[in-house]
C-alpha cells in the first residue's frame, strides 16, 4: 500500500508548527498504525532527517500512550480502538491521511505528536483513590460487592487515560476521563466513605487544570477506545450535585 | 567504555532469618529493627519504577513517613508496563474451598520455577498473597465476583487449584490503578515527589553504598542529580533484548545494567520464559508480539496436523482423527494446563517437525470449538470476550468460527539483579524488586505471580526490610550531590550519550536491535546448545562493535529525543545479551525456562541437581570481557527438588 | 488545609465556588432551560388562541390577563432574567470552551450530532429572534401606540392585528420559521442534555426522557409553527 501522509510537526510548546507531507509506499496490509509510523521514521533517519515524535509503549491498547488524531478521528476512525491497534488494513490504499496530535490548552505539546498529559495525573492527585494504607484492609470477602455494581465498577475502571476524549470534545473538556474514576469508585463500597469529598476535589482540579466544561455532545464517548460510557458523566453530575447542595461538604 | 570495577572477592549472603520456614517472616518483622517516625521524615528513599513493584514501594514508603522521589520513563505512572498484563493474579486464600494454603502456593510456585528458587523467599512470597488481595480490595480494585458478591477464582496454567483473581482480561491495570491511586494520594500528601518523564541512567556509588541516581530529563534532555539514602530498582525485565517480546516498546534494562556495571551482580540472566499463546510473527516490520492470555488454554485445545501436507489447508477441513491433540497426547495429567516452559517446548518440537500452520511453519492452532460446543457461545463470549476481539482486531480472524493461531513469545524474564532476603543487591542501600530482581521464580515462572510478586515486595516486603538498613543511616544527613562520585557517574552518561551522538553511522537503533534479536531468539531463545551459544557471543561482540561505529542517532541531547532513549537502551542490551549467552553456556543442564540441547531425557529436560542446584551471580568486568560467577548454592530444607513430572 | 479558627463554617463562599464549577454552571443551563422550556409550552398555548376564529377576542384577553395580573407579571419578569441567564451563561461558558483549545485542528473531530456541537449558534440564532420578535409584539403592545377593541364594553389593545399584519409578509415567516427549526435542533439536544446535567439517568428512565424530549422538541415547534403558516395563508 501507498500513502501521502500530513504529518503535524512542531518542536516544542513554544514554536507554532506546522504540517509536513511525506509519502510512503511499502505499507503492509497487517502492519499496526505506529509500525506504518515506524517505517516512517525509519525513512526519515535513512534521510538523515528528524524522525517524528510520538508517544506510544505497550503497543497492545492498554497504557494509554499512544495518541494521534487521524484524518480528524482522535485514535483513528475505527471504533473502540487505540492508535497502536488500528491496523492499515482499514484504510484505502492510496489515501491521503492526516495526523495531529491531542489539541487542547491542557495538553501542551512537547513535540510534534506528543503531549504532555500531567493533568490528567492532578485529577487522580486531587482524590482518585481510596484513602486505605497498606497493611490496613480487612478481609477481601468481608464486604460482598453485588456483581453487578462490581461489572459496573470495572467498565469505569477500564478507562486508559488516553485522553481521547478532551481530543474529540469540542470543549476539550476531560468530563468522561473524570466521571469514569469517580463512577469507579462512588459504585463500590470501597469508595463511598470519601465519595462527596473526592468528586468535588476532582472536578475542581479539573477545572484548574484548563480543561472545558461538558455540554453532553456525546464526541467523548463515540471516540473512547475503551468504550466508557457518558452515563458515567450523568453520575458524575449526580454525584457532584449531591455532594455540593446536600451535604455538608466543603466545594 | 571501560570499566571502573576491580574483580570482588565475595561470598554471597543471602541473609536467610533462621528458624522454620513458617516462621522465618513473622519472627523477622517482630524482632527486626524500625525507624521512628521524626527520623523517617529525614530519610531519603529513590524509588525508580512505577509499575506494581515500584508504585506499591513508593506508595507504602510515603505512608510510612519516607521522604521518597518516584521515576518512571513514561508520561504518567499509570502506564508502566506491569498495565498489559491480563490474566490474573495468585494468592492462597483458599476461597474456593479446594485444598489450597499457602504451603501448596510455595509448593507449586518452587516446583513450578524447577528447584531453582529460594524457599524462604518463595515462602514469604506465598504468605503476603493473602494480603495483598485485601489490600487491593479495599482500594478499588474491580476483581471479577460471584452473584453472590464475593470474589470469583480462576485455574491457570501449571497447577490443581483456582486461585488466581482476575479483573476480566485486564488485571495488570486495575492492580495498577489501585497502587497507581495510592501513590497518587502520597504525591498529593507530598511525602512522594513523582519524576515522570525521567529516565535513570546511572547509580552512583558513594563508600560502596548506593546514595543516588543520575536521571535524564526525557523533555528537556538535561542531565539530574538525585541522592538518597538508599534507591530501589523496581524497573522490569529485559525481554526486549529479543527484539521482538510481549513487554512494552520502552521495557528495557538500563537500569539494572548501569547498577550491574556499578558492581551489583546479575543473577540468572538466561532464565527467560516464553510464553506458549502468543499471536504470531506476521511480517518483518513487526514491532511487538501480543500476547494473548494463557486464561485460554483453560478452554482452549491446542492441536496442530498429524500430517504435514495438511499444515496449510483451512484447520475446519482437517477431520478430527488426522490432529495431534499435542499436549493432551503428551501430558495427559495436565493436558493444555501444563507449565508455559513444557507448553512452548511443545510447540517448537511440532512446528520444528514441519506440521507448523502458517506460511512461515512456526504457529499452532488453539481451538474453542469443542468449549464452545460445550458451553455455549454466550459462556465463553463472557469469559474470553475481550481477548477475541482483541484477537480478531489485530489478525482479522474470528476465532469464535476458527481456530485462533499462537505460538510463543518472549515474556517475561526470571533472572535480574541479584538480591538477599531484604531484596538488597551486593550494594549496601541498593534494592531490586519486581521482575528487576532474580528473585522468586526460579527457572520458570507460573501464570499469576508475577502480579503477585511485584506487589508483595513494594506493599510487604521492602516496607519492613528496608527498615533494617536505614535504622543505621539515620545519622547520615542529606546526601550532597555535589560530590564528585555524582560528577564522575553524570561525566560517564554525559559521554556515553554524546558518543552515541556523535557516530552519525548508517543504520538505525532499530536496524541493529532487530539484528541482536535475531541472534538471541536463534541461539539463546526456546533452545539452546553449546555450539549455538558460542557463536552467538561472538556474533554479539561483532555486532555491538559495529554499533559503536555505525549507528545513526539523530538529534541531539538537549530535546525531548526517543531515539536517543532508544539507542542508550540498546547499547546496555548488547552488553547483557551476551552475559546471557554466557550464563545460560555456563549451565550445563536444562531447567525451566532454559532448555539445553545437550541435556534432555526422553526429549525432556533433564536437570542437573548434583551440579547446577545454585544460583548463578555474575559480575561485571568490563565490556567484552569474562564475568565472574559466583555461585550462591540453594538449600531446600522443606520441599525435596524432584523431577517436575506433568504427565 | 481547615484553620479551625479562621474558617467560619457559616460562610457563604461555598456559592461562589459552587457556581463557578463546571457542573455548577452547568447547572445553570440546565435549570434555567427547563424552565424555559415550561415558558415555551404555556407561551405555545397562548398563540394557539389565535387561531380560533373569534377575530382575535380570546388572544387580546389572553394578552392583557397576562400583563395585568400580578403574580404572572412577576412571572414573566422571572422568564426575561432567565432567558438573559441563559444566554448569557451558555456565551461565557462557549467562550471559555473555545479557550480550552488555542490550536485548532485541520481536520474536526465529530462524533457527535451537529446539533450538540452547534448550540451557541443555535441559541444565538434565538436569541436574535427573540430580540426582533420583543420589539414587534412586546414592545410594541407595553410601549408602543397601539389600535384598540372593544369586548363587552371594556377596551383592550389589540395586539391580535399587529400580529395578522406581521404574519401577513412572507419574510417575516420565513424568518420566524427559520427561528423554530433553530429551536427545535437546540432543544432536541438541550432536553435530554439538561437532565444529564442533572445526573439524572437511568436505564430505565432516560429512554421514556428521550421519547418526551423528541415529541416535545418537535411538538412545541409545529404549535408555534401552525399559527403563522395558518395566518399566512388566511386559514
Ligand atoms: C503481556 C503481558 C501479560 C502479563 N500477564 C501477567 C499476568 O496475567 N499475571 C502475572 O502475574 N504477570 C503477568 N505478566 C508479567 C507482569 O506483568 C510483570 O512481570 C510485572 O508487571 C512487572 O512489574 P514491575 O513492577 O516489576 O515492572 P514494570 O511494570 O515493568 O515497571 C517498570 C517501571 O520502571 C520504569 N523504568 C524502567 N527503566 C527505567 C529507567 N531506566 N529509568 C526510570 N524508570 C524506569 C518504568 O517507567 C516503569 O514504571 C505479564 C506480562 C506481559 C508482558
Ligand atoms: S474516558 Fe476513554 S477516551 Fe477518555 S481517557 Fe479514558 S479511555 Fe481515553
Ligand atoms: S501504545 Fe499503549 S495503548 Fe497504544
Amino acid at each position: 500500500m501507498k500513502f501521502t501522509l500530513k504529518v503535524w510537526r512542531q518542536n516544542n510548546a513554544q514554536d507554532a508548527g506546522r504540517f509536513e507531507t511525506y509519502s510512503l509506499s511499502d505499507v503492509e496490509n497487517d502492519m499496526s498504525f505506529l509500525e506504518m509510523m515506524d517505517v516512517l521514521n525509519q525513512q526519515l533517519i535513512k534521510e538523515k532527517k528528524d524522525p517524528v515524535a510520538f508517544d506510544h509503549d505497550c503497543r497492545e491498547g492498554i497504557c494509554g500512550m499512544c495518541s494521534m488524531v487521524i484524518n480528524g478521528h482522535p485514535h483513528g476512525h475505527v471504533k473502540a480502538t487505540t492508535t497502536c491497534q488500528l491496523h492499515m488494513r482499514s484504510f484505502k490504499d492510496g489515501d491521503t491521511i492526516v495526523i495531529e496530535p491531542w489539541r487542547a490548552k491542557a495538553f501542551p505539546v512537547i513535540k510534534d505528536l506528543a503531549v504532555d498529559r500531567s493533568a490528567f495525573d492532578n485529577i487522580i492527585q486531587a482524590g482518585g483513590y481510596v484513602s486505605v494504607n497498606t497493611g490496613s484492609a480487612p478481609d477481601a470477602n468481608a464486604v460482598p460487592v453485588p456483581q453487578d455494581l462490581a461489572e459496573k465498577a470495572m467498565d469505569a475502571a477500564e478507562c486508559i487515560g488516553c485522553g481521547a476524549c478532551v481530543a474529540a470534545c469540542k470543549n476539550s473538556s476531560a468530563m468522561l476521563f473524570l466521571s469514569a474514576k469517580v463512577s469507579h469508585l462512588a459504585l463500590l463500597p470501597q469508595g463511598k466513605p470519601e465519595h462527596k469529598k473526592r468528586v468535588i476535589s476532582m472536578v475542581k482540579a479539573h477545572d484548574e487544570a484548563g480543561f472545558g466544561s461538558c455540554t453532553n455532545t456525546g464526541a467523548c464517548e463515540a471516540y473512547c477506545p475503551k468504550g466508557i460510557s457518558i452515563t458515567n458523566i450523568a453520575r458524575l453530575n449526580r454525584e457532584y450535585l449531591t455532594a455540593a447542595l446536600a451535604s455538608e461538604e466543603a466545594v | 567504555m571501560t570499566s571502573i570495577h576491580q574483580p570482588q572477592k565475595m561470598k554471597l549472603d543471602a541473609k536467610i532469618p533462621a528458624g522454620p520456614l513458617e516462621e522465618k517472616w513473622s519472627n523477622y518483622r517482630s524482632k527486626g529493627k524500625l525507624v521512628s517516625p521524626a527520623n523517617k521524615r529525614r530519610l531519603d528513599v529513590i524509588v525508580v519504577g512505577s509499575g506494581l513493584a515500584g508504585a506499591a514501594a513508593a506508595a507504602t514508603l510515603g505512608e510510612l513517613g519516607y521522604n521518597v522521589k518516584c521515576f518512571c520513563f513514561q508520561d504518567s505512572p499509570r502506564r508502566a508496563h506491569s498495565i498489559a498484563a491480563q490474566g490474573g493474579i495468585n494468592a492462597a486464600k483458599n476461597y474456593q474451598n479446594d485444598g489450597d494454603s499457602i504451603y501448596r502456593l510455595f509448593y507449586d510456585t518452587i516446583k513450578g520455577g524447577d528447584y531453582r528458587s529460594r524457599e524462604a523467599n518463595v515462602y514469604r512470597l506465598a504468605e503476603a498473597s493473602v494480603q495483598i488481595i485485601d489490600q487491593c480490595v479495599a482500594q478499588g480494585v474491580p476483581f471479577a465476583r460471584e452473584y453472590g458478591g464475593l470474589l470469583a477464582n480462576r485455574s491457570f496454567g501449571g497447577v490443581q487449584v483456582s486461585r488466581t483473581f482476575y479483573a476480566r482480561g485486564q488485571t495488570g491495570q486495575q492492580l495498577l490503578l489501585g497502587a497507581y491511586s495510592a501513590l497518587s494520594r502520597q504525591i498529593a500528601a507530598g511525602s512522594v515527589k513523582m519524576y515522570n518523564r525521567h529516565e535513570m541512567l546511572d547509580v552512583v556509588v558513594i563508600d560502596s553504598k548506593a546514595r543516588g541516581i543520575i536521571a535524564r530529563n526525557l523533555v528537556t534532555g538535561e542531565l539530574e542529580r538525585h541522592g538518597a539514602h538508599a534507591v530501589l530498582l523496581c524497573t522490569g525485565g529485559y525481554g526486549n533484548v529479543f527484539f521482538l517480546s510481549t513487554n512494552a516498546m520502552g521495557s528495557n534494562v538500563t537500569a539494572a545494567w548501569k547498577a550491574h556495571r556499578k558492581g551489583a551482580l546479575f543473577a540468572n540472566p538466561c532464565f527467560t520464559q516464553i510464553h506458549p499463546t502468543c499471536i504470531p510473527v506476521t511480517s518483518g516490520y513487526q514491532s511487538k508480539l501480543t500476547l494473548m492470555s494463557e486464561s485460554l488454554r483453560n478452554d482452549g485445545r491446542v492441536w496442530v496436523p498429524k500430517k504435514k501436507e495438511d499444515r496449510l489447508k483451512p484447520p475446519h477441513l482437517i477431520p478430527e482423527e488426522d490432529r495431534d491433540y499435542y499436549l493432551e497426547r503428551m501430558y495427559p495429567a495436565f493436558g493444555n494446563l501444563v507449565p508455559r516452559d513444557i507448553a512452548s517446548r511443545a510447540a517448537k518440537v511440532v512446528c520444528d517437525e514441519g506440521r507448523g500452520v502458517v506460511k512461515s511453519g512456526y504457529a499452532v492452532y488453539l481451538d474453542f470449538s469443542d468449549a464452545i460446543k460445550r458451553l455455549g457461545k454466550a459462556t465463553i463470549a463472557a469469559r474470553y470476550g475481550n481477548l477475541f476481539e482483541m484477537y480478531q482486531r489485530i489478525t482479522d480472524d474470528n476465532p469464535y468460527e476458527t481456530p485462533m493461531k499462537i505460538f510463543p513469545a518472549v515474556h517475561y524474564t526470571m533472572g535480574g539483579l541479584w538480591v538477599d532476603y531484604d531484596l538488597m543487591t551486593n550494594i549496601p542501600g541498593l534494592y531490586a524488586l519486581g521482575e528487576a530482581n532474580f528473585s522468586d521464580h526460579g527457572a520458570n515462572r507460573l501464570g499469576a505471580s508475577a502480579l503477585m510478586q511485584g506487589l508483595a515486595d513494594g506493599y510487604f516486603v521492602i516496607p519492613v526490610t528496608i527498615a533494617q538498613y536505614l535504622a543505621d543511616e539515620i545519622r547520615t544527613p542529606r546526601i550532597d550531590t555535589n560530590h564528585p562520585a555524582f560528577k564522575q557517574a553524570e561525566d560517564q552518561v554525559k559521554g556515553d550519550l554524546n558518543k552515541l551522538l556523535s557516530i552519525k553511522g548508517n543504520k538505525s537503533v532499530d536496524d541493529y536491535h532487530m539484528a541482536l534479536g535475531k541472534i538471541m531468539w536463534d541461539k539463546c531463545g526456546m533452545a539452546r546448545n553449546a555450539q549455538g551459544l558460542k557463536q552467538a557471543r561472538k556474533e554479539i561482540q561483532a555486532l555491538r562493535k559495529e554499533f559503536w561505529e555505525n549507528v545513526y542517532v539523530p538529534g541531539t541531547a538537549n530535546e525531548f529525543n526517543p531515539e536517543l532513549e532508544k539507542a542508550g537502551r540498546l547499547a546496555d542490551y548488547f552488553e547483557l545479551g551476551e552475559l546471557m549467552v554466557i550464563d545460560a553456556l555456563t549451565r550445563e543442564e536444562s531447567c525451566g525456562g532454559h532448555f539445553r540441547e545437550e541435556y534432555t531425557e526422553d526429549g525432556e529436560a533433564k536437570r542437573d541437581d548434583a551440579n547446577f542446584l545454585f544460583v548463578s551471580a555474575w559480575e561485571f568486568t568490563g565490556t567484552g570481557n569474562d564475568p565472574v560467577l559466583h555461585k550462591e548454592e540453594l538449600v531446600y530444607e522443606n520441599v525435596k527438588p524432584s523431577t517436575r513430572s506433568y504427565k | 488545609m481547615s484553620n479551625p479558627i479562621a474558617a467560619n463554617p457559616y460562610s457563604l463562599k461555598w456559592l461562589g465556588h459552587f457556581f463557578g464549577s463546571s457542573v455548577g454552571r452547568k447547572l445553570i443551563m440546565s435549570l434555567t432551560g427547563l424552565f424555559l422550556c415550561l415558558f415555551l409550552l404555556v407561551h405555545m398555548s397562548g398563540n394557539l388562541q389565535l387561531l380560533k376564529g373569534d377575530g382575535g377576542r380570546a388572544f387580546n384577553e389572553y394578552a392583557y390577563f397576562m400583563t395585568h395580573f400580578a403574580p404572572i407579571k412577576i412571572v414573566s419578569y422571572v422568564t426575561y432574567f432567565l432567558i438573559l441567564l441563559h444566554a448569557i451563561d451558555g456565551i461565557a461558558l462557549a467562550l471559555k470552551n473555545r479557550q480550552a483549545r488555542p490550536s485548532k485542528y485541520a481536520v474536526n473531530p465529530t462524533g457527535a450530532t451537529w446539533a450538540s456541537r452547534n448550540m451557541t449558534i443555535l441559541g444565538i440564532v434565538i436569541l436574535l429572534f427573540l430580540v426582533v420578535h420583543l420589539k414587534n409584539f412586546w414592545f410594541a403592545y407595553k410601549f408602543g401606540t397601539m389600535p384598540m377593541v372593544t369586548y363587552d364594553g371594556k377596551e383592550y389593545k389589540d395586539l391580535y392585528s399587529i400580529v395578522k399584519e406581521a404574519f401577513s409578509q412572507w419574510w417575516y415567516v420565513a424568518f420566524y420559521l427559520i427561528s423554530l427549526v433553530a429551536l427545535c435542533f437546540h432543544l432536541l439536544h438541550g432536553f435530554q442534555s439538561a437532565f444529564r446535567t442533572l445526573g439524572l439517568e437511568h436505564k430505565k428512565y432516560t429512554p421514556i426522557i428521550s421519547i418526551i424530549g423528541w415529541v416535545f422538541s418537535i411538538g412545541v415547534i409545529l404549535g408555534f409553527a401552525l399559527q403563522p403558516v395558518a395566518m399566512f395563508l388566511g386559514l
